[in-house]
């Protein structure tokens, strides 16, 4: 069977759960390789191969801190030379876009963004796309060059299919331009100790209606009795009340779990752009005439203050 | 030495408006407005920011706005001159019609090259495609660094620094001119065009190119040259309507109800 090369998305070597989806999808089409760049590959193998990786291709060197996105595509590059796979998965984030977009064009190769489906086709790989703010879907292939396709988070679910995933050493030759953007100095952000926002199997979104930094207790108390993420629409963050990693929306994160619940959000078309591939969605609003309720699988027309507290409670008490 | 500053501008069917597909599977443009994609209007002001830095010190620059689109797409360079920048150059040819983002890209990085540049200055993604790669892909073309999704930047000495808000960490970027930037919605916000400036925008240069211009084949671009293809599009069924419910005192034992009945708690 042909092998589809994976780029993986970790933190020293702890595997982001969109890997595991793109491990899943990748095995439609033919033979997971998983392309591991940086620290933690012996550690990230295991899950890897009860993913379905029947190979890991890692490379480790400095470079890959220290400068932006060039050398991964350098080591991206020789994987794709020592493979010749039949596509190539990357995850859809920001980094994982300009990785995948340079690498295609490197090869000679067609490039489709932010896929939220995959399926195997008689010419090649054909993935489904979620448009204008979610009110269409297309359905592309590529047709010059091995497939890049990079997929959003929540695509598929990952299924458990083990394989060996030996790891193999990959040699990586940095090109003269890999060096041009330094990383002068890097922060890590602080973990909330909450679900990732793109990962989450629930949100819960506080909007303009939250109405000050110090309410948005109210959104934490729920998603925190519900084991969920926090997100914000940009009202409540550039009133510097939630902070921009946790926007839903355009310009913010996409967001497609089972269960959105958006408190004090109008529903504008830019909010709906990230999350409206949500499974269930919910809103809590004192205007019944929000647009947000076109959406809604259930609406409750209220004050947020009244009906979040309460909520929070009813989910404790039933989960005892 | 006058900074050489260029901004890619794209003109985009009004996200507010009813988009949809033509035909062809491209995007239809008769039925909905077209306007600068606002999040290039962050592009815009960060490139007059950097242009104004560079007089003050007594230094020159020169912002030029570049967009590759339909005949409309003179609108978008009007507006973004109104703002403030310079000159525009506006690549147009029937040729272009269904260009995916590796042609885009090269005819973006043969005109940049045509015009001289120190800077290319991008927005984010644009509001229809929101691929969000283009700038990375005119780096690769031209063979400069990309310093790309920056919240804060300034030239100084030769050098763009900027910092780049990730996922998971906060990056401080540096890199030496000639460059590509792309500036993100919390890079500060665009200036609104004063009537003198819409005024001056009338009398700026507008420079149109085509495909032969810029030494490229008709069959490198278009529907025809993509190395991608859209085989169908629909129309995202719309939700079932779903229930709604107004609190008056209950709301929250209804939605728990709810909540409870899909397996959520
Ligand atoms: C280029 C561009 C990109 C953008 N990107 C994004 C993006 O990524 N994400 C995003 O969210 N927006 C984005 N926007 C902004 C978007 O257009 C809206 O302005 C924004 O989503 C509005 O946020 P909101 O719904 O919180 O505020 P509003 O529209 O002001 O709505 C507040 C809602 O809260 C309700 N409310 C008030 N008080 C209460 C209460 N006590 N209880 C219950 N309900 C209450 C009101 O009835 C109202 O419906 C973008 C805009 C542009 C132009
Ligand atoms: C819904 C939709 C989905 C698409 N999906 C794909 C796909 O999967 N693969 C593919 O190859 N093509 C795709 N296309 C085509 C692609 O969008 C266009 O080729 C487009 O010109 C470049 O991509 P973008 O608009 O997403 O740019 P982005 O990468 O989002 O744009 C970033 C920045 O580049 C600059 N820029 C972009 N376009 C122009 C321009 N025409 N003139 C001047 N500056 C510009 C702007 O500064 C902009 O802010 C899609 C188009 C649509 C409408």
């Amino acid at each position: 069977m042909a092998e589809v090369l994976v780029y993986v998305d970790h933190v020293d070597g702890a595997v982001r759960k969109p890997t595991l989806e793109l491990l899943t999808l990748a095995r439609r089409i033919g033979d997971p390789v998983a392309v591991h760049l940086g620290a933690g590959a012996d550690s990230a193998a295991a899950t890897l191969a009860e993913y379905g990786a029947v190979k890991v291709l890692a490379a480790d060197a400095p470079e890959f801190a220290d400068y932006l996105v060039v050398p991964k595509v350098d080591a991206l590059q020789a994987a794709y030379e020592a493979v010749s796979p039949a596509a190539v998965l990357v995850p859809s984030s920001a980094e994982g876009k300009e990785i995948a977009a340079r690498l295609a064009l490197r090869i000679g190769a067609g490039i489709i963004t932010d896929a939220v489906d995959l399926e195997a086709g008689d010419s090649g790989p054909v993935a489904t796309q979620s448009v204008f703010a979610a009110a269409f879907t297309t359905r592309s292939r590529v047709t010059k060059g091995t497939p890049v396709i990079t997929v959003k988070p929540n695509s598929a679910a990952p299924e458990a299919a083990p394989a060996a995933g030996q790891v193999e050493q990959l040699p990586v030759t940095f090109g003269e331009k890999s060096t041009g953007t330094k990383v002068v100095s890097r922060t890590p952000r602080e973990s909330t100790g909450r679900p990732e926002l793109t990962e989450a199997a629930i949100v819960v979104s506080g909007g303009r209606g939250v109405n000050g930094a110090e309410n948005f207790s109210v959104i934490e108390n729920l998603a925190d009795a519900l084991g969920a993420a926090v997100g914000a629409s940009r009202a409540a963050v550039d009133a510097g009340w939630y902070p921009h990693t946790h926007q839903v929306g355009q310009t913010g994160k996409s967001v497609s779990p089972q269960l959105y619940i958006a408190a004090g959000i109008s529903g504008a078309i830019q909010h709906r752009a990230g999350m409206q591939t949500s499974k269930t969605i919910v809103a809590v609003n004192k205007d019944e005439e929000a647009p947000i309720f076109d959406l809604v699988d259930y609406g409750v027309v209220g004050d947020l203050f009244e009906v979040l507290p309460k909520l929070t409670e009813e989910v404790k008490a039933r989960k005892g | 030495m006058s900074l050489r500053i260029v901004v890619c501008v794209k003109y985009v069917p009004d996200a507010t408006g009813d988009r949809h597909f033509a035909d062809d599977l491209t995007v239809d443009r008769e039925d909905v407005d077209g306007l600068l994609s606002e999040l290039d209007e962050y592009a815009v002001e960060q490139a007059l920011q950097i242009a104004e830095g560079r007089r003050q010190g007594g230094d020159d620059a020169e912002v030029t706005v570049l967009t590759v689109g339909p005949e409309d797409a003179k609108d978008a360079l009007r507006k973004a001159l109104s703002m403030g920048a310079d000159k525009a150059v506006h690549v147009e040819d029937d040729d272009l019609h269904g260009t995916d983002v590796i042609g885009t890209s090269l005819v973006l990085a043969k005109a940049v090259e045509k015009t001289g540049y120190d800077l290319v200055v991008c927005g984010m993604a644009s509001t229809d495609g929101t691929m969000g790669v283009l700038p990375a892909l005119l780096s690769e073309r031209l063979g400069v660094p990309q310093v790309t999704l920056l919240s804060e930047v300034s030239v100084e000495d030769g050098k763009v620094t900027g910092r780049r808000d990730g996922d998971a960490a906060t990056e401080q970027l540096e890199a030496a001119l000639p460059a590509v930037v792309s500036v993100t919605d919390q890079s500060g916000e665009a200036r609104y065009p004063s009537f003198k400036g819409i005024m001056a925008a009338k009398k700026k240069p507008v420079q149109s190119l085509d495909l032969d211009d810029l030494d490229i084949d008709a069959d490198e671009v278009g529907l025809g040259g993509s190395w991608t293809k859209v085989d169908d599009a629909a129309e995202r069924p719309a939700r079932t309507a779903g229930t709604i419910v107004k609190d008056e005192g209950e709301g929250a034992k209804q939605l728990a109800e709810f909540l409870a009945g899909q397996k959520f708690i």
